[in-house]
């Protein structure tokens, strides 16, 4: 009956073996599934989130350059449309407006933006969750934002009130729409959405232009590039083309917000997509290595006598390796399956954040084919290398148990000490003296592990530490309040003089472009109090620095990016009003981690640009009991908005909660099980090693206890010595994937808090605790017979 | 391989070693364990190999199956070197010719006695199997039981069916019998002289027990590495007639 197939013992002992083992071969599975788990995460939600982006900008025609003028008549439009390289035109009105919603005291900021009347846009269509297009009529229609109306509970068939031009205009709701130009929809200067003070609304374009005066004539215009052209040569004759009507200069989509942002997440996200699973499967192999090679180890003398038999060394190495490949392959499919059960919610938690039409789930195939060829390789090397051990031994010498490696330097080393330890303890350190490699390899495997649960809880602790630090260091105001243009800065007088305004602090905010060579950076250039109160500018040491007299001071960050150093000369051009371009000195770098932005005094801003003293906004403190406040400052017809930093902290809060951090999460779990399968896997593995050994001892008089002890002395020697080395790796995956991380947005700083050190330690010895209770049981039920009797 | 019955005037020798010796060095020690044996084994012949423990025997016998190498001398499988060739030619020479019973045993734990002796009647060009292997060791009862279920003599017994089902021309056993009864230690060294008339296998069994030297075509004395003396028996006696 055994005839039937070849080899068909070889394959039941394959079987019987690994169903004696479930528990190693489960662990060893876990490695191999977190890491393809922790690819796929990583994979799929930066693809869903392009795909599904490249699928709104293709179905919705998103522009390729955009442009502000002041006032251009219509007829331009056609001249643009003759511009080489040009392919669709679409002129448009765009003007902001404060809106007015009941049960909502606060200011809201509106940005209105004409779409033709009777017609789809070319360019930057809409797509309509609900209702349509805005018509003529009584009321004047006008569609929201989609995050708008859920911030407010809009309906189609709502009204809102605007203030357009001055007039209070009651507008109905025609539709709820998304726009690829608003996939992250942000207000001007601010760096996290705020769907409640912030709204795109689109009306018809015959309406605005009756309310802004704009008949005939357009003040942006959107373009799309034909195929092969370049954009930079569209862009400059764009600016020739217009440069007479009050041109802001053209840019392309990398300075449009939206996609910009889109851009830094989708940079983010492609960056953690390689950082985390190359950790994670570098570790998972070297683990499987070890762990597929210690295994095989053990089979040295099965291997001895299949050879004895006259098997092939090719017939025995196929034997294991398949035997290695069906454990790698058992996690790998556990991991691709949970892999995706858990990618496409957590993708689409990260998409949630981002307004599309329709959400792409997607995954790489190849680089998931990749991952699991690393992952196979690599334990099969370990077996292979193993293996061949035993296979380049004579079988004789092999069929013998390996002679163990000569013991006489504990001895010296430990000198009479050596003779007082218990006949246990004494087997302890003989064991790891005698096994020094395989036991520093132990050591390496689980301080990796221990290192991921490091990498995993870095990034909470780091954002804690970044936003107290932009939240408490940089912003100390309650309220930013903008004005609808510069004023005179007598006005922060008037607002200090509120009643429940402590304090008034007035800044300049102008629009620029920093070059450096061929270097350029769209950024917020801020005109501050030469000792500011309300918003530090830190140095290095976390000391607010004083604004000099002359030169420009920018985030590290940007400078960085630009290539500038301090003392070095940076060209900015204002992006509004007189265009001008200056040359100014780099005074120095700002350490903060959120945002990028440039600086200085304002009272020299206002003199560089040649004008007045003016300020763009002001920064109060204000008593928070107060309600009366905000009434006051509502009132105030040069206010545009007014934001609380409570707010926005929250909402950055939330934002980082849902987006880095819920990934983090998962990769912190998926750390925890991992340096559980690998201590479980050593502690087995020292077991299955030393299970005749002990039963001997057993046999010779040694209680229950001194037994267990000689396993778990010896993994606790492991442990205590793994677990720094497991802060040191930790801290290095963390500064690597900081490092990797820094963005414009926000920088997550690398901070080592002993809260980081004691929670993987704990996680460390807590897995040794689990594995020592699960491995007890068989040594305490140590079967004295059945473990001497066979082989 | 020649089917000619036993006999002990041919003059064909199986084996030819040479002056082989073999030596372990451990550190600073060196052990020698052979120190220059010349020996022939001839076709179909019975050898008993006796000697004091550490005398050299279990090295010898495995330096003979292609187990280990010597460390210098020459060893002869009718006409081929055995010594220097490629691991792929030993490994065939083993799976082809030798059938081992080892001194421990060692059985594979995961099988069960069928299934160990299976594992080499599956890589055999004409093997018996695995089943009237076990019938003639007497554990047709015992066939589906793992060897932590078995006696130490039922183990034993089970590594002698492994080694003769696939009809070898050469059988090596490191005392086949030291863990059995005498009634069960004949019964064995009945299945051993039956191969060896029937298939004409030339038999080696090491052992401490002189009086299995009775059934020998030749017992050959081991000392301290070196053969001490060879008798030639010219009255054989059946593996029944023996006691101890
Ligand atoms: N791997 C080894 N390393 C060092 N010395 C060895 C090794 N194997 C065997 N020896 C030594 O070689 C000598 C011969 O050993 P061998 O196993 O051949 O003896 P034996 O005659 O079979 O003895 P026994 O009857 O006790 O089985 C012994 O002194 C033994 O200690
Ligand atoms: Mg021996």
């Amino acid at each position: 009956m055994v005839k039937a197939l070849p080899n068909g013992s070889l394959k039941r002992k394959m079987l019987r073996e690994l169903s004696g083992m479930m528990g190693q071969l489960v662990a060893i599975a876990s490695v191999v599934a977190i890491g393809t788990m922790v690819l796929i995460i990583s994979l799929s939600t930066r693809l869903s989130i392009a795909q599904s982006q490249q699928y709104f900008y293709d179905q919705y025609q998103f522009a390729d350059v955009f442009m502000h003028v002041t006032r251009a008549p219509n007829d331009m439009a056609m001249r643009l449309q003759e511009l080489p390289g040009v392919n669709q035109v679409e002129t448009r009105i765009i003007a902001s407006a404060r809106i007015q919603i009941d049960d909502f005291p606060e200011p809201i900021q509106g940005q209105f933006q004409s779409v033709p009347d009777f017609s789809e846009p070319m360019l930057n269509r809409l797509y309509y969750r609900y209702g349509g297009p805005p018509q003529a009529g009584q009321i004047p229609q006008v569609v929201v934002t989609e995050p708008f109306a859920e911030a407010h509970h809009l309906q189609v068939g709502d009204s809102i009130q605007a203030i357009l031009n001055g007039r209070l205009q009651r507008l109905e709701i025609s539709g709820i729409a998304l726009s690829p130009e608003h996939i992250y929809q942000l207000e001007p200067n601010s760096i996290l959405p705020d769907y409640q003070r912030f709204g795109v609304f689109f009306m018809q374009r015959s309406a605005l232009a009756t309310v802004f005066d704009l008949e005939g004539a357009f003040n942006q215009v959107s373009v799309s590039i034909q195929y092969g052209a370049d954009p930079h040569d569209v862009v400059s004759q764009m600016n020739a083309l217009l440069e007479r009507f009050g041109s802001h200069g053209a840019y392309l989509r990398e300075e449009q917000a939206s996609h910009r942002f889109l851009s830094e997440e989708l940079e983010q996200l492609r960056i953690l997509s390689w950082v985390l699973p190359t950790i994670f499967l570098s570790v998972a192999a070297f683990l499987l290595h070890v762990l597929m090679g210690r295994m095989m180890l053990m089979q040295r003398q099965t291997i001895a006598l299949l050879k004895a038999f006259g098997y092939s060394n090719r017939q025995i190495l196929t034997h294991y390796l398949s035997f290695s490949l069906c454990i790698v392959g058992l996690g790998l499919i556990v991991g691709t399956l949970l892999g995706y059960w858990v990618a496409e919610p957590l993708a689409r938690l990260y998409a949630m954040y981002f307004k599309f039409p329709e959400f792409m789930f997607g995954i790489q195939i190849q680089a998931l084919g990749v991952a699991m060829a690393i992952t196979a390789l690599a334990a099969l090397a370990g077996t292979f290398s193993s293996v061949r051990k035993a296979l380049i031994m004579s079988p004789a010498e092999a069929m013998r148990p390996p002679a163990p490696p000569s013991f006489h330097h504990h001895q010296s080393i430990l000198g009479p000490m050596y003779q007082k330890l218990t006949p246990g303890t004494r087997m302890i350190v003989r064991t790891l003296s005698r096994h020094w490699f395989r036991s520093v390899i132990a050591i390496f495997g689980i301080g990796m592990s221990g290192a991921l649960l490091i990498l995993g809880g870095h990034q909470f602790n780091a954002v804690d530490h970044m936003l107290d630090h932009q939240y408490r260091g940089v912003f100390r105001m309650d309220l930013d309040v903008q004005f609808t243009e510069a004023r005179p800065h007598r006005v922060i007088h008037e607002l200090t003089s509120i009643p429940g305004v402590f304090f008034a602090e007035g800044y300049r905010q102008v629009p620029v472009r920093l070059h450096n060579r061929h270097r350029y950076e769209r950024v917020s250039l801020s005109g501050l109090p030469e000792q500011p109160h309300l918003r530090h500018v830190l140095n290095q040491q976390m000391k607010s620095e004083t604004l000099p007299g002359d030169g420009i001071l920018l985030t590290r960050y940007l400078a960085e990016s630009l290539q500038l150093n301090a003392g070095d000369s940076v060209y900015v051009e204002t992006l509004v009003g007189h265009q001008r371009r200056l040359e100014l000195r780099v005074a120095a770098l700002v350490d903060e981690p959120i945002g990028i932005g440039a600086y200085m005094e304002r009272v020299a801003l206002n003199r560089t640009l040649f004008e007045d003293d003016v300020v763009d906004g002001a920064w109060l403190l204000i008593d928070a009991t107060d309600p009366t406040v905000y009434q006051t400052l509502q009132r105030l017809p040069y206010i545009a908005s007014i934001g609380s930093l409570l707010d926005a902290e929250s909402d950055i809060r939330d934002y980082i909660q849902d987006t880095v951090l819920s990934v983090m999460m998962i990769m912190f779990f998926l750390a925890g099980t991992m340096t559980f399968a690998v201590v479980y896997n050593n502690a087995r593995i020292m077991f299955s090693e030393r299970e005749r050994e002990l039963a001997s001892m057993r046999v010779l008089g040694f209680t229950r206890w001194e037994v267990l002890w000689v396993l778990v002395g010896e993994l606790a020697v492991l442990i205590v010595i793994a677990i720094p080395l497991g802060w040191i790796f930790g801290a290095g995956f963390s500064y690597a994937m900081v490092s990797a991380l820094s963005m414009d947005m926000f920088r997550i700083p690398w901070v080592l808090d002993m809260r980081l050190f004691a929670m993987a330690t704990f996680g460390v010895l807590f897995a040794a605790l689990l594995s020592i209770a699960l491995i007890s049981r068989r040594v305490l039920n140590l079967d004295m017979i059945q473990a001497l009797k066979t082989e | 391989m020649t089917n000619t019955p036993a006999n002990r005037n041919s003059q064909t020798p199986v084996f030819r070693a040479k002056g082989v010796t073999k030596t372990y060095t451990m550190g600073d020690v060196k052990i020698h364990a052979l120190r220059g044996i010349d020996l022939e084994l001839f076709a179909g012949e019975f050898v008993v190999l006796l000697g004091a423990s550490g005398s050299g025997k279990s090295t010898l016998l495995n330096i003979l199956g292609g187990l280990d190498t010597a460390s210098t001398g020459e060893v002869q499988y009718q006409n081929h070197a055995l010594v220097g060739i490629p691991d792929r030619e030993l490994t065939q020479f083993r799976r082809e010719h030798v059938g081992f019973v080892f001194q421990f045993y060692n059985l594979i734990p995961s099988l069960t006695a069928r299934e160990n002796v299976a594992i080499v009647t599956e890589i055999a060009r004409d093997p018996m199997t695995p089943e009237a292997a076990l019938a003639l060791v007497g554990l047709s009862e015992r066939m589906d039981h793992f060897p932590a279920q078995l006696s130490g003599g039922e183990q034993q017994r089970v590594a002698i069916a492994r080694a003769i089902a696939k009809r070898p021309a050469v059988l090596l056993c490191d005392e086949p019998t030291g863990a059995l009864d005498s009634k069960t230690g004949i019964r064995v060294l009945e299945v051993l002289a039956h191969i060896n008339q029937s298939l004409g296998t030339t038999t080696a069994v090491i052992t401490h027990n002189a009086v299995i030297g009775d059934m020998a075509d030749r017992v050959i004395r081991l000392s301290d590495g070196m053969i001490a003396d060879i008798q030639h028996r010219h009255e054989k006696r059946k593996p029944a007639e023996l006691s101890w």
